[in-house]
């Protein structure tokens, strides 16, 4: 196994210098230098010295690419891609366009993140495959209809709908709970529970469907039948046969999504006023901080590359058949 | 496997009951976003929606950075908060400015003397003696005098989170030394300071001084501080302890209220050098993070991701309510605390609200003083009466909100690129195409459907409020509108497609093709949320038979085109520094113009008529004869038309009863420090406005016990079945 591990760490490599490339090249071709440095520098009276200062400062006046100016490896050493790139590799984010140490703003901004994500993820995984089991339970009955139908329904509802209507309904009408905003600590806990709650609702429609596929698939197998015929009800065969041998597939899915809760969800952050990293992502696209940007989009390759080698880890201790050569 | 009898059920519902209730009586309102601590203390809230970018008094400059910095540091001159027109009186200065004039040779001139005589204009200020910095550990030393903190190690800031937790902050008295050094930071090699250039055009020798830092800076290769202090700008002065001049090129008498914005703050030395160590860096705890200013607040926590807390300052030096204001203010109880010290507010307490429906459903239960009206809430706060007027709705008429309206001293307009050979030019066949679009252009309806109302048509470059602007049959554009009935009232399409055909494009058609006059509009966005607006320009020209075409573009390329000179017509704003008729028609000041000058003439109107008069204006005091000149050029511009000019925002505020002496003040940031509340009444209303309805609840948990009822109906048919 370690030497898998270390074939998926190297072969991360190739796939993190072509994410950072792509960023690089998408960003720069929008927005060069020059219209980063008038972002910051606000709207009056900005001279083209205070912009070559600006540049010069931050390190933006240099070539993207290629320094012909320059010999030997400082060709390319000496350019914004590799001065910008190269130290994000051993998890140096640098300052903000503005000038803020990154490593500590996403040291600070993770913990809001993970406070909404994490129970959202976990309690939805209760609620979902409840609703799963209730629902093969059920199955090939009006109950199932109807449930599956909700489902469908409940998917077809945006987002944006359930935060609005959550805040609405539970904090402008029913008067429960605040509407938005965030506090550290146990005072947090009265914050979080209205995200938390819509994130949940909001995803028992993909969710349930999701794990009644799997579980439907299950309950046709060999042994479940056989489960059956030696006369253990229902209700024991889907909990105790059905269910472990399900969640094989369920666990080995939200491994691979766990490292990207740290990343935070832009909508929920956003209209509830989360300082998480979802929120931090989307301020510093507006403010066009290419910093920023780029410190996330690295952060989110590399999640997703460890959530992906985690879930194959998962395999292994789940389902003894499966071995990392 | 454990079970429940109903018993036990019942119990724990009971139980978690009394905790729901507990946890009711401890915290008041359930849905109060704040701790229960708070409940009834003096405290501000408001919202942000968007982190300030700095807070550093020589960069900050938007209006959400004033909004915080303005309560922190003191520049030496301030707005007078009740008095209208606009007016400085001194803050940290002891008296007004005085300023001499000297000519070439140095010799000093009559106040009078003629504006070509003077080369040379000196401001001389005198601080106020025993003002006091917050309290700060840049200031402490220790018992042998040395600095306590200015020599700091990661281990000594350890568990640090902002830099009022070192154990011994200390303080110091403001000095003249204060302000040079921060007129210094305007040109720091490491800043950029938004009005670095403008006032290197302006105060003797700063360029020199910015050049000469900039060499140093590069040949020190410095990475921490760069003590500015050992070099000097030749027109800046500390005269003694107390006293320091600045010397100008010329006479800019508009200087003074510059001298009225945090760019000309006090700096001291020390916080400068605290804040360049690394390893407060590395936590984010720098200058332009941690302001320390002398003002009657100083921000304790600076979290910009939740909240920003301002708590007032212990070593504030003691202003004094305003005793006078104008005539409606004592009436309207804004005299009521007069001559009592300020601040009336112990903290103010800064929350992060992204987006504006929770923000204005916060403020509606009471979780926030004051708030403005986005056009999702505005028709839930605002009817108008038959004559137009703007008032509350019974709703928040019944919870005691006032509203307060003001027009800001801003314009938005249409502008032609004068540049350009279709619209540009100041022939009388261009004009006169402009003039007809002036009219076409209904920017009556534009206010009322896009704005809800808010803001009046502009009937020239200048805003009310602004020396020169003028009400009536006087003040109206001529070539736009017509005086009826007390009224102005735009002039009939009629008249704009007669000057358009003698423009030479009867019908809006080209007599040498016969198509229709195709023009372009630039403008960044584009999208869904621009799609009727984009379309309203298109009717206004349409009017006329023109065809529009809309190039949106995103703002990047928008501001290129703006500066190579390659839009046609784009809409424009300006927001004026200060209160001065040469900050709105610097706009359209020919050696302003944005292609040849980079200047912020956006048309790149060049009329030598009036850059002639605009000369002579600008320098001028606030006299019968400036009025004149500036009669001769509203008439210039009004007549070439190099902009339609929009309309002038109307800014409507709400606030709750519990908050006194609100005043609009268009100009003045630092306001906040006459603001007084009533908390014990917020404390009463909140509790009568949260209470928690919990109907909707039992509802929602009997339908689900409903939805029971089929799946155990379901289950026991199931159970009973036979197997064949």
């Amino acid at each position: 196994m370690t030497a898998y591990l270390i074939r998926r760490i190297l072969n991360a490599f190739p796939i993190l210098i072509g994410v950072n490339l792509i960023t690089f090249a998408l960003f720069f071709m929008v927005n060069p230098p020059d219209d980063m440095a008038r972002m910051q520098l606000g709207q009056k009276y900005v001279t083209e010295e205070a912009i070559d200062k600006w540049k010069q400062q931050h390190g933006y006046d240099k070539p993207l690419f290629y320094n012909g100016g320059k010999s030997g490896t400082a060709k390319l050493t000496e350019t914004i891609f590799f001065q910008k790139s190269v130290r994000l590799f051993l998890f140096r984010f640098g300052r903000s366009d503005s000038g803020r140490d990154i490593g500590a703003d996403i040291r600070e901004r993770m913990w809001p993140s993970l406070a909404i994500a994490l129970p959202t993820l976990l309690l939805g995984l209760a609620v979902n495959t409840s609703f799963a089991l209730l629902l093969v339970f059920f199955r090939r009955t009006y109950l199932e209809f109807g449930g599956v139908t909700g489902c469908v329904v409940l998917m077809s509802i945006s987002a944006l709908f359930y935060i609005i209507a959550g805040q609405f309904v539970f904090g402008k009408v029913m008067k429960l709970v605040p509407i938005s905003g965030y506090d550290s600590g146990p005072a947090a806990i009265k914050f979080v529970i209205l995200p938390v709650v819509v994130g949940i609702v909001a995803g028992i429609g993909s969710g349930t469907r999701w794990y009644r596929t799997l579980f439907l698939e299950e309950v046709e197998k060999d042994y479940v039948r056989t489960a059956r015929a030696k006369g253990l009800s229902e209700t024991e065969v889907l909990f105790r046969h059905v269910l472990p041998n399900a969640l094989i597939p369920i666990l080995t899915g939200v491994v691979a999504i766990l490292p990207l809760l740290f990343m935070g969800s832009l909508l929920t952050e956003s209209f509830f006023s989360i300082p998480g990293l979802g929120s931090y992502t989307i301020d510093a696209i507006s403010r066009q901080d290419f910093a920023i940007v780029r410190a996330m989009v690295f952060l989110g390759s590399v999640l997703y590359i460890v959530g992906l080698v985690l879930t194959d880890i998962s395999y292994t201790l789940v389902d003894p058949r499966v071995r990392l050569q | 496997m454990v079970y429940y009898t109903p018993m036990d059920i019942s119990r724990i519902v009971s139980l978690l009951g009394l905790c729901l209730l507990g946890l009711c009586a401890c915290e008041g309102p359930l849905n109060n976003p704040y701790p229960a601590r708070e409940r009834q203390a003096n405290i501000y809230y408001a919202s942000f929606s968007e982190r300030p970018k700095h807070l550093d008094p020589a960069v900050a400059y938007s209006s959400d950075e004033y909004r915080l910095i303005a309560q922190i540091y003191e520049p030496p001159l301030q707005y007078h908060y009740l008095k209208r027109p606009y007016t400085l009186v001194p803050l940290v200065a002891e008296t007004m400015p005085e300023v001499t004039y000297f000519d070439q040779s140095g010799q000093p001139l009559p106040a009078d003397a003629p504006t070509d005589r003077i080369a040379f204009s000196e401001f001389l200020i005198t601080i106020r003696q025993g003002v006091y910095y917050q309290p700060h550990p840049a200031f402490s030393r220790d018992e042998k005098g040395r600095w306590r903190y200015h020599h700091l190690t990661p281990e000594r800031v350890e568990g640090i989170k902002t830099p009022l937790e070192f154990a011994d902050p200390g303080s110091r008295e403001l000095t003249a030394e204060d302000f040079v050094y921060q007129i210094k930071r305007l040109v720091h090699p490491q800043l950029h300071s938004p009005i670095a250039g403008l006032m290197q055009r302006h105060i003797v020798g700063l360029a020199d001084f910015a050049a000469d830092m900039a060499r140093r800076y590069r040949e020190e290769k410095t990475e921490g501080f760069f003590d500015l202090r050992p070099y000097d700008i030749e027109g800046v002065r500390v005269v003694d302890r107390y006293h320091y001049s600045i010397r100008l090129h010329g006479k800019y008498p508009q200087f003074k209220y510059w001298l009225a914005m945090p760019f000309f703050a006090p700096m001291p030395w020390e916080a400068d050098r605290f804040y360049h160590q690394p390893p407060l860096q590395e936590k984010n705890l720098t200058l332009d993070w941690y302001p320390v200013g002398t003002g009657p607040y100083m921000l304790v926590q600076n979290n910009p991701n939740r909240r920003m807390v301002l708590a007032s300052n212990p070593n504030f030096h003691g202003e004094r309510y305003p005793d006078t204001g104008e005539a409606a203010d004592g009436p309207a109880g804004l005299l009521r605390d007069r001559g009592k010290p300020l601040p009336f507010i112990d903290q103010v307490h800064y929350l992060l609200e992204r987006e504006s429906i929770p923000a204005w459903n916060k403020f509606l239960q009471g979780y926030y003083e004051a708030s403005g009206i986005g056009s999702d809430s505005f028709d839930q706060a605002i009817r108008f009466g038959v004559t137009g007027q703007a008032r509350l709705t019974d709703t928040l008429a019944g919870k005691g909100v006032r509203l307060q309206t003001a027009v800001a001293p801003s314009i938005y307009y249409l502008g032609f690129n004068m540049l350009d050979p279709v619209v540009g030019g100041l022939d009388e066949r261009h004009r006169k195409l402009r003039q007809a679009l002036s009219i076409a252009i209904d920017y009556e309806e534009f206010i009322a459907i896009f704005t809800n109302g808010r803001g009046i048509p502009a009937q020239g470059v200048l805003p009310p409020g602004i020396f020169g602007w003028l009400k009536g049959p006087e003040g109206i554009n001529p070539y736009v509108y017509e005086w009826k009935n007390g009224h102005p009232v735009r002039k009939p399409i009629e008249v704009a497609k007669k000057l358009l055909a003698e423009a030479g494009f009867p019908g809006g058609r080209s007599p040498a093709t016969g198509e229709p006059l195709l023009l372009y509009f630039d403008t960044p966005g584009g999208g869904p949320d621009d799609k009727a607006r984009l379309n309203w320009y298109r009717k206004q020209f349409a009017k006329l038979g023109i065809q529009l075409v809309i190039r949106a573009t995103d703002y990047n390329r928008f501001r290129e085109k703006m500066r190579t000179g390659n839009a046609q017509i784009f809409v424009w704003g300006w927001n004026a520094d200060y209160p001065d008729p040469e900050n709105f028609f610097f706009l359209l000041y020919g050696p302003n113009g944005k292609v040849e000058h980079g200047g912020e003439n956006a048309a790149n109107y060049h009329n030598p008529a009036f850059d002639r008069l605009f000369e002579k204006m600008r320098n001028m005091e606030n006299t019968p004869r400036r009025r004149l000149l500036i009669e001769k050029m509203q008439e210039i511009v009004r007549r070439d038309a190099p902009w339609v000019f929009g309309y002038h925002p109307k800014n409507f505020t709400l606030f709750h009863s519990w908050l006194h002496n609100v005043k609009p003040n268009m100009m003045a940031n630092n306001t906040l420090k006459y603001m007084r509340l009533d908390s014990a009444d917020r404390a009463r209303l909140r509790r009568l406005w949260n209470r928690p309805v919990w109907w909707p609840l039992g509802l929602l948990l009997g339908m689900m016990a409903l939805a029971v009822v089929p799946a155990w109906l379901s289950w026991r048919k199931r159970r009973q079945a036979t197997a064949l």
